[in-house]
C-alpha cells in the first residue's frame, strides 16, 4: 500500500540564504572569509567561477605536491620495511647452522657533513620561500614598482641549488670511500640497502634540483607573480620533504644497522 | 573555445580538456577489454579442446597458456577495471558532478593518459620479444620472475612487463593526485562534503588508495629489477635451484619470495577496491534515481565507502594464507578480511531498502545497476569463505577463487561500467542508446555471466587447479579427478563464448546509437546530480560557462505528489516542503 505523501507547509528559503551567505545546510555560521578555495565554508558571492580568492591556485598546487609527497613517502616506507625484513632474515647452511649474512655497513663520516649541508639548504630554501610572500614586496610587485620579491628570492634559491649539488657530490665521495674499502653494492645485504637508499634519495634530489632550476628560470621569465610564488613554494615543500626523508634514512643507516 | 585555432590532432589527441581525456581513456579501455576477452576465450577453448590449433600460431604450449593468463589478467585489471571507471568516467563526469568546469591539473591529466597508453603498448610489445611475454601471472611471483634464465617469458618479456606496470603506476599516481585535488578544491558553492554524490566519494576513496598503494608497488618493482639485473637477492632464497642451476653465486644472500608477496599484495588488494569503489558509488546513485527515492542512510554510505577503502589496505595477507604466514598474522588478516563484510553488507542493505517497494523505472542503466547488486552479493558471499585460512588452504589454488573474483571484481566491475555507459551516453553524445537492444544486452550478459562463473565454484570444489593448461593427459588419480570436471568445463567454455558474443549487441548499440540514436532531452533520466545542470552540459552555450553554480541539497531528492513526480536537482532552489505521512 503506497503511503500518501502530502506536502503541507512550504517556506521560501533561498532569499535568506543568499543574504546570510548560508548555503542551506543549516549548520554553518555565516562567514566573511575572503580567501581559500574549497567548497565548504567559503563566501563566493559576487565572485565569478574560477576566481575563488587570491591564493586559490597556490593552495591547489601545494595540495597536489603534498599528495605526491605522501605517495613518495609510501615508496620509502616500502624500502625501509624491506630493510628491516632483510636484516632479520637468515638461512640454514649445509651443516644446519643458522646464518645471517647481514654485516652492517660502516657509514663514511662524510655523511654527517652532507647531512649538515642538506639541513643548511633547507634553511636557504625556506628563506627563499618566505621572501616570496613578503607582504610589502608583494604589494610593490602588484603595483608594478619593480620586482623586489624576485630579486630577494633568486640568491636564496640559487644557494639551495649549489648546496644541493654539494650534497650530491658529498654522497658520491661517500660511495667512492666505501668502494676503496671494497664495500660495493653487491657485497652484502646491508650494502645493497646503503647504496639503494642513498641512490634513490639522490635521484629524488636530482629531480628536486631540476625543480629548483625550473623555479629559477621561472623567476626570470614568468610575468605572473602567482606563478612565481607557486614554483618556489612547491619546489620548497618538495625540497624540505627530501631533507626530512634523508634525516630518517640517515638515522636508519647510522643507528639501525 | 575557438576550434579554428586548434588543429584536429591537437584537439583530439593532445587535448587537456577533461572530457576529451576521459573519452581517450574509455577508448583505450575498450581496445584493452576486447583484447583481454579474446585472450580469455583462447584459454577456455584450449582448456577443453587442447588439440585445437590456433591459426597463425600453432598448438598452444603450456607456457603459451600461462602467457595468456598473465596478459589477460594484467590487461583486464590495469587497463580495463582501473582505467575505465577511475580515469575514464572519472575524467568525463567527476568535474561536472562537483560543479567544477575542469580538473585541477589539466596538463598532468594529459600526461597521465599518455603514460597509460605507453604502458599498454609496452605490455603488448612483450608478445614479440624472444622468450615471449611474461608467464608469471599478474602477480609476477619470484623466484622465477627474479631470474631471467628461469624459463620462457622470464627474460625480456618479464622486463617489459615490469616496465609497463611501473609506467602505469606513475600514471595512476598522477591521475589520483589530480582527482583528489579536484574534489577537495574545485567544488562549487554549497557542495559540502555530505552533499557530494556517492559516485564522487567512490572516486575519492579509490584515489586515496591509489596514492598509498601504487608507490609501494613501484618500490617492489625496483627491488625485483635489482634482483634480475644487479645481482641482488631481495626475493631469491639461498641456494635456489631452478632448471638444474643453483643460483648461489649469482644471487648471494637470503632473499625471500614472501617479501615480494607482502609488497605486491599491499598494492594488489587495494587495487581491486580501486576497481570496484566507483561502481559502488554509481550503483547507489542510479538505484535511487530510477526508484525516485532518496539514498537510504546517505551519510552511512559515505562512511562505509571510506571504511571499505581503509580496511582494504589492511588485509593484503589473505592472499598469503597458502604461501606461508605466521599463524597469528593469518588470524589477524582473517579477522580484518571478514570485517569488510560489515560495510559491504551495509551497502547492500541500503540498496535494497532504497529500491524496496518503490516503482523503479527499469531502464537499461537501472537493470545493469541491479545486476551489479546481484553480482556483488553472489560474488561477495564467497569472500568471507575464502577469508578463513583453513578453507582457503584447500580452495585458494582452485577455480573457486577464480569464480569468486570474476563474479565480484570482473563482472560487477563491468556491470558498473555498462550502467555508466548507458546512463551517461546521452551526456556524451546528445543521443539515447537503444533501450530494447540494451535490455537484450543486459539479459544475455547476466545470463552469460552467471552461466560462466557460477559453475567455476563447482569445478573448484571438485579440485580443478588454477593455471593448468590442460585437463587431459594427467596420469593417475589426479588425472581422473581433472577429467571429471571436463563436462562442466565444456559448459563453462560454451557459456563464455555466449557471453562474449552477447557483447556484440553492445558494440552494435554503441555504433548505431552514435549515429542514429534518439536525440536526448537535456535531462533524460530526471537525474539530480550536477552533470545534468544546463550550464554544465557539454553543449551548453558559451555564455553559460560564466554562470554561477550553487548547490542547495543532497542528490536524489524527490517529491512524490499524487500521480506525478517532482524532481529536486541539487541546483534547484525550491524548498522542501514538510512531508507528513498520513
Ligand atoms: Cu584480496
Amino acid at each position: 500500500m503506497p503511503t500518501t505523501i502530502t506536502p503541507t507547509k512550504t517556506e521560501p528559503k533561498p532569499r535568506r540564504q543568499l543574504e546570510d551567505h548560508d548555503h542551506g545546510s543549516g549548520r554553518r555560521p555565516p562567514t566573511d572569509k575572503r580567501t581559500g578555495g574549497g567548497g565548504d565554508n567559503d563566501n563566493w558571492n559576487d565572485r565569478p567561477n574560477g576566481r575563488r580568492g587570491p591564493r586559490e591556485r597556490l593552495v591547489r598546487y601545494r595540495m597536489g605536491i603534498f599528495f605526491a609527497l605522501a605517495s613518495d613517502l609510501m615508496f620509502f616506507v616500502a624500502i625501509v620495511s624491506t630493510f628491516f625484513v632483510s636484516q632479520s632474515t637468515g638461512h640454514f647452511d649445509a651443516y644446519n647452522n643458522y646464518v645471517n649474512e647481514w654485516s652492517p655497513t660502516l657509514i663514511p663520516p662524510i655523511l654527517w657533513l652532507n647531512t649538515a649541508v642538506l639541513i643548511l639548504s633547507s634553511i636557504t630554501m625556506e628563506t627563499a620561500r618566505r621572501r616570496m610572500f613578503h607582504e610589502v614586496d608583494v604589494m610593490d610587485e602588484w603595483l608594478g614598482l619593480g620586482k623586489p620579491i624576485t630579486r630577494a628570492a633568486i640568491p636564496w634559491v640559487a644557494a639551495t641549488v649549489v648546496l644541493g649539488i654539494v650534497f650530491l657530490i658529498g654522497q658520491w665521495i661517500a660511495w667512492t670511500q666505501l668502494a676503496t674499502q671494497h664495500v660495493f653494492f653487491l657485497s652484502n645485504p646491508s650494502s645493497h640497502f646503503f647504496y639503494l637508499i642513498t641512490g634513490v634519495h639522490g635521484i629524488h634530489l636530482i629531480l628536486g634540483i631540476f625543480g629548483l632550476a625550473a623555479a629559477l628560470v621561472g623567476l626570470y621569465v614568468s610575468r605572473s607573480l602567482e606563478t612565481r610564488q607557486i614554483m618556489v613554494d612547491c619546489a620548497a615543500w618538495y625540497w624540505h620533504s627530501m631533507g626530512i626523508f634523508w634525516l630518517f634514512l640517515f638515522t636508519l643507516l647510522v643507528f639501525f644497522q | 573555445m575557438s576550434s579554428s585555432k586548434n588543429s584536429a590532432p591537437r584537439h583530439y589527441l593532445f587535448s587537456t580538456d577533461h572530457r576529451v581525456i576521459g573519452v581517450q581513456y574509455l577508448v583505450l579501455a575498450l581496445v584493452s577489454v576486447t583484447i583481454g576477452t579474446l585472450l580469455s576465450l583462447l584459454m577456455r577453448i584450449h582448456l577443453v579442446w587442447p588439440d585445437r590449433i590456433v591459426p597463425f600460431h600453432g598448438p598452444i604450449l603450456p607456457e603459451d597458456y600461462l602467457a595468456l593468463v598473465t596478459i589477460h589478467g594484467t590487461i583486464m585489471l590495469f587497463f580495463v577495471l582501473t582505467t575505465a571507471p577511475q580515469s575514464g568516467f572519472g575524467n568525463l563526469i567527476l568535474p561536472s558532478q562537483i560543479g567544477a568546469r575542469r580538473m585541477a591539473f589539466p596538463v598532468a591529466n594529459a600526461v597521465s593518459f599518455w603514460l597509460t597508453a605507453a604502458a599498454l603498448v609496452i605490455l603488448l610489445s612483450s608478445t614479440f620479444v624472444p622468450g615471449g611475454s611474461a608467464i608469471s601471472g599478474w602477480t609476477a611471483y619470484p623466484p622465477f620472475s627474479a631470474i631471467a634464465s628461469a624459463g620462457p617469458g622470464q627474460g625480456a618479456g618479464m622486463d617489459l612487463w615490469l616496465a609497463s606496470i611501473a609506467v602505469f603506476a606513475v600514471a595512476g599516481t598522477i591521475s589520483a593526485i589530480n582527482t583528489l585535488v579536484t574534489i577537495i578544491k574545485l567544488r562549487c558553492e554549497g557542495m559540502t562534503w555530505d552533499r557530494i554524490p556517492l559516485t564522487v566519494w567512490g572516486w575519492f576513496t579509490a584515489a586515496l588508495l591509489s596514492i598509498i598503494a601504487f608507490s609501494v608497488l613501484l618500490a617492489a618493482l625496483l627491488l625485483l629489477f635489482c634482483d634480475r639485473h644487479a645481482g641482488t637477492s631481495f626475493f631469491v632464497p639461498t641456494g635456489d635451484l631452478i632448471n638444474g642451476v643453483i643460483h648461489a653465486a649469482s644471487h648471494p644472500g637470503n632473499g625471500s619470495p614472501l617479501l615480494w608477496l607482502h609488497l605486491f599484495w599491499f598494492f594488489g588488494h587495494p587495487e581491486v577496491y580501486i576497481a570496484i569503489l566507483p561502481g559502488l558509488g554509481l550503483t547507489s546513485m542510479l538505484l535511487a534515481n530510477f526508484s525516485r527515492r532518496r539514498v537510504f542512510a546517505y551519510r552511512m554510505m559515505i562512511v562505509t565507502t571510506l571504511l571499505i577503502g581503509f580496511l582494504g589496505i589492511l588485509l593484503w595477507g589473505h592472499h598469503m594464507f597458502v604461501a606461508g604466514l605466521n599463524p597469528y598474522a593469518a588470524s589477524a588478516f582473517a579477522v580484518s578480511t571478514m570485517a569488510i563484510a560489515i560495510p559491504a553488507s551495509a551497502k547492500v542493505l541500503s540498496w535494497l531498502v532504497t529500491v524496496w517497494r518503490s516503482r523503479p523505472h527499469y531502464t537499461t542503466a537501472m537493470l545493469f545497476s541491479l545486476g551489479f547488486v546481484s553480482l556483488f552479493i553472489t560474488g561477495g558471499l564467497t569472500g568471507p569463505v575464502l577469508a578463513q585460512p583453513i578453507l582457503d588452504e584447500y580452495l585458494h589454488n582452485t577455480f573457486f577463487v577464480v569464480a569468486h573474483f570474476h563474479l565480484i571484481m570482473a563482472m560487477a566491475g563491468i556491470f558498473g561500467l555498462f550502467a555508466a555507459t548507458y546512463y551517461w551516453f546521452p551526456l556524451m553524445t546528445g543521443r539515447l542508446m537503444s533501450e530494447s537492444l540494451g535490455r537484450l544486452h543486459f539479459w544475455t550478459t547476466i545470463l552469460g555471466a552467471y552461466a560462466t562463473f557460477l559453475p567455476m565454484h563447482l569445478t573448484g570444489l571438485m579440485g580443478e587447479p588454477r593455471h593448468y593448461a590442460q585437463l587431459i593427459g594427467v596420469p593417475n588419480a589426479a588425472g581422473h579427478l581433472l577429467a571429471g570436471t571436463l563436462p562442466l568445463n565444456r559448459f563453462i567454455t560454451w557459456s563464455a563464448i555466449f557471453l562474449a558474443t552477447a557483447q556484440l549487441l553492445f558494440f552494435a548499440n554503441l555504433i548505431h546509437s552514435l549515429r542514429y540514436g534518439k536525440p536526448a532531452p537535456p535531462n533524460p533520466w530526471q537525474a539530480t546530480t550536477l552533470e545534468w545542470h544546463p550550464a554544465l552540459h557539454p553543449n551548453a552555450p558559451a555564455e553559460a560557462s560564466e554562470e554561477r553554480i550553487v548547490v542547495y541539497r543532497q542528490p536524489c531528492e524527490y517529491l512524490a505528489t499524487a500521480g506525478e513526480e517532482l524532481i529536486l536537482p541539487q541546483w534547484s532552489t525550491e524548498a522542501i516542503p514538510n512531508i507528513k505521512p498520513e
